[in-house]
């Protein structure tokens, strides 16, 4: 494997699939950066012409903007703070051993595969519906007025679909992490006179370190750009109250035809992305290294 | 004090019973081998002593009080396991601290013990790193540095060698004979390996599908196997087991000769055993040689290095009249 012969080689193999996926991410990236520096409205087609930092001062200087910002952090940490702690508390019951084991694992894993559109509609008209949803029914039951979730709460809302939906993903990893732990190390803590909780705190904690920071790494990536669960409940609304970054560039860029505008936007969304990649790396990477 | 006493312990995973029913009294301050073959029940044994399994029935007792349903940490033992079990994210220190800080002990007198395990077992020097970045010596002993600073009843050893080169393997198994003598502690090691077990044991136990063989010193095991099962488990390389005519001139039905009480020449002697060298293992002090002996099969001779053996070679083995066990058909000693 290190001769020059196998690395030419090697690397002539290797080029057709990284130039394509490098013409993939460079040419809309530059489409992108370029669009967001022209007049380029649907509305206006007369307006064109290089606009220099214009869209970004528009998008920037909207107020709606800070509270995307706002939006996309709480709903980013509010789902990674659920599906973490959920999921450590899930993996752990899902460790013990019990009758039906694999059926209610993947029961468990299920949600993972149903679609964010689907998931949010389900959601929407099955549970969270003041009419017609479970939670309306259990609130008349219990004699209480029924709360018309996405328009009372509409991010919280947002946050649990997009938590219940990312809570299988959670305890999948979790739970591998766990049952990777050796068994002789419980019972040297056991010997050593740990109890459960020290037992979870000193022994399994740790050990599953590296596995919760996967999650919340991968989690991340996917939480910035959740778009669909939005689009199909709220609609971003009631006013800004449900919109992120992603659903501000759609709103921007597709619903108000500024296609100028919610470029910049989406250039703004890259670079929030990669400062909170960084400060993530920061805190949480050390647990990567072996 | 640790006397640990087992009665008419029995233990069963699901239909299958893995110790039928074994009662043992081990004294305070012994050092007990626990040895026989993979799958007798040894380890099985050793962790319903530290309480790692339920036992299906019968009574354990430490130090005379019933502990048969006592939750490990309850009972005072202190186990080093197989794979050491080290907590990989804690340095050296921390892992031999772990045990006295889940006992709450102030932090001056962990720090204190810790220091004096790490001397003890020179440790010292490597306290602040991880156990990944240690050898397999080092890391068995910091395994038995966490088990010593809890100064347990008793140690449970579960084949704590096994991962280990041989060499390393004769050096730590002299560090935990000294062990033993400095601490005075009640000792029990889980072995498959019979040198280990006749080299560091007090007394020893021989297990044989959950059932105690043979429990004694180990020159008792030695000298006086209780049964063939004994005799062809201790010593090495093992006897040789002669069945049917020739054991029946010795009134027994099988008989069995250990390979260092033969008499090797290379012409015929009375009573003599007609051979032929199928291989010689010629180890420098000693020579192990495989000699095909007619009706009776392969056979294996010790001699001394001096006279040198090749395949092929024609020897007459007489076996020492005065060392000749002798079996009766359920394989007891006579």
């Amino acid at each position: 494997m290190a001769t020059q012969q196998t690395n030419t080689l090697a690397r002539v193999m290797m080029a057709p699939a990284v130039i394509v996926l490098l013409i993939w991410m460079i040419v809309p990236l530059v489409m992108t950066i370029w669009f967001s520096f022209q007049n380029y409205s649907l509305i206006n087609p007369m307006m064109t012409g290089f606009a220099g930092w214009a869209n970004y001062i528009y998008v920037i200087g909207d107020p709606s903007f800070t509270q995307a910002l706002v939006n996309t952090l709480l709903l980013v940490g509010g789902v990674l703070i659920i599906t973490v702690i959920g999921g450590t508390f899930i993996a752990l019951l899902l460790d013990q051993p019990i009758w039906g084991q694999g059926i209610l694992r993947i029961l468990v894993i299920s949600p993972f595969f149903v679609m964010p559109p689907v998931a949010a509609l389900i959601w929407k008209n099955g549970f969270l519906h003041p009419g017609y949803g479970m939670f309306g029914h259990l609130f008349k039951m219990l004699g209480l007025q029924p709360v018309d979730w996405f328009a009372q709460y509409p991010l919280f809302s947002i946050i649990v679909i997009v938590a219940w939906q990312w809570l299988p993903f959670a305890t999948l990893i979790l739970l591998t992490a766990l049952q990777s732990l050796s068994e002789e190390q419980r019972e040297a803590a056991e010997m050593d006179g740990a109890n459960a909780i020290n037992r979870f705190w000193y022994i399994i904690m740790p050990h599953m370190a590296r596995a919760i920071t996967i999650v919340i790494l991968i989690q991340t990536i996917f939480l910035l750009g959740i778009f669909a669960e939005i689009r199909v409940t709220t609609g971003g609304g009631p006013g800004y109250a449900s919109t992120n970054i992603a659903f501000l560039v759609f709103r921007t860029g597709i619903l108000s035809n500024d296609i100028g505008a919610g470029s910049a936007g989406g250039v703004v969304a890259v670079i929030i992305a990669n400062i909170v990649a960084f400060f993530l790396m920061r805190a949480v990477g050390k647990n990567l290294d072996a | 004090m640790g006397s640990i006493s087992l009665e008419h312990v029995n233990k069963s995973f699901g239909d299958v019973q893995v110790i039928p029913d074994i009662s043992l009294d081990i004294k305070d301050g012994e050092f007990v081998v626990f040895v026989g073959p993979s799958g007798c029940g040894k380890s099985t044994l050793l962790r319903l002593i530290a309480g790692l399994e339920d036992t299906s029935s019968g009574t354990i007792l430490l130090d005379g009080v019933d502990m048969t349903d006592a939750p490990p940490a309850r009972r005072g033992l202190a186990m080093v396991f197989q794979s050491y079990a080290l907590y990989p994210h804690m340095s050296v220190r921390d892992n031999i601290a772990f045990p006295l800080k889940m006992a709450k002990l102030p932090k001056e007198v962990i720090d204190q013990k810790v220091d004096y395990a790490a001397r003890t077992l020179n440790l010292s020097s490597y306290l602040d790193r991880r156990p990944r970045a240690l050898s397999g010596g080092q890391r068995q002993r910091v395994a038995i540095g966490r088990a010593i600073v809890r100064e347990p009843k008793a140690f449970l050893f579960d084949e704590p060698l096994s991962n280990l080169d041989a060499a390393l393997r004769v050096n730590m198994r002299l560090e935990i004979t000294e062990l033993h003598q400095q601490l005075k502690t009640t000792m029990i090691y889980v072995t498959h390996d019979q040198v280990e077990a006749m080299t560091m044991a007090d007394r020893i136990v021989v297990l044989n599908a959950g059932n105690v063989e043979q429990f004694g010193s180990p020159l008792d095991l030695y000298k006086k196997p209780a049964n063939r099962f004994v005799a062809g488990f201790i010593g090495s390389p093992r006897m040789n087991f002669v069945d049917g005519a020739e054991a029946a001139k010795y009134d027994a039905h099988s008989i069995g000769v250990r390979p260092e009480h033969f008499v090797l020449t290379r012409i015929p002697a009375p009573g003599s055993w007609e051979g032929v060298v199928s291989v010689a293992e010629q180890l420098g002090s000693d020579t192990f040689l495989h000699v095909q002996v007619g009706e009776f099969g392969l056979m294996t001779i010790r001699t001394d290095g001096e006279e040198t053996f090749s395949h092929g070679d024609d020897v007459y083995l007489t076996p020492d009249a005065t060392r000749i066990y002798r079996f009766d058909a359920d394989g007891k000693a006579l």
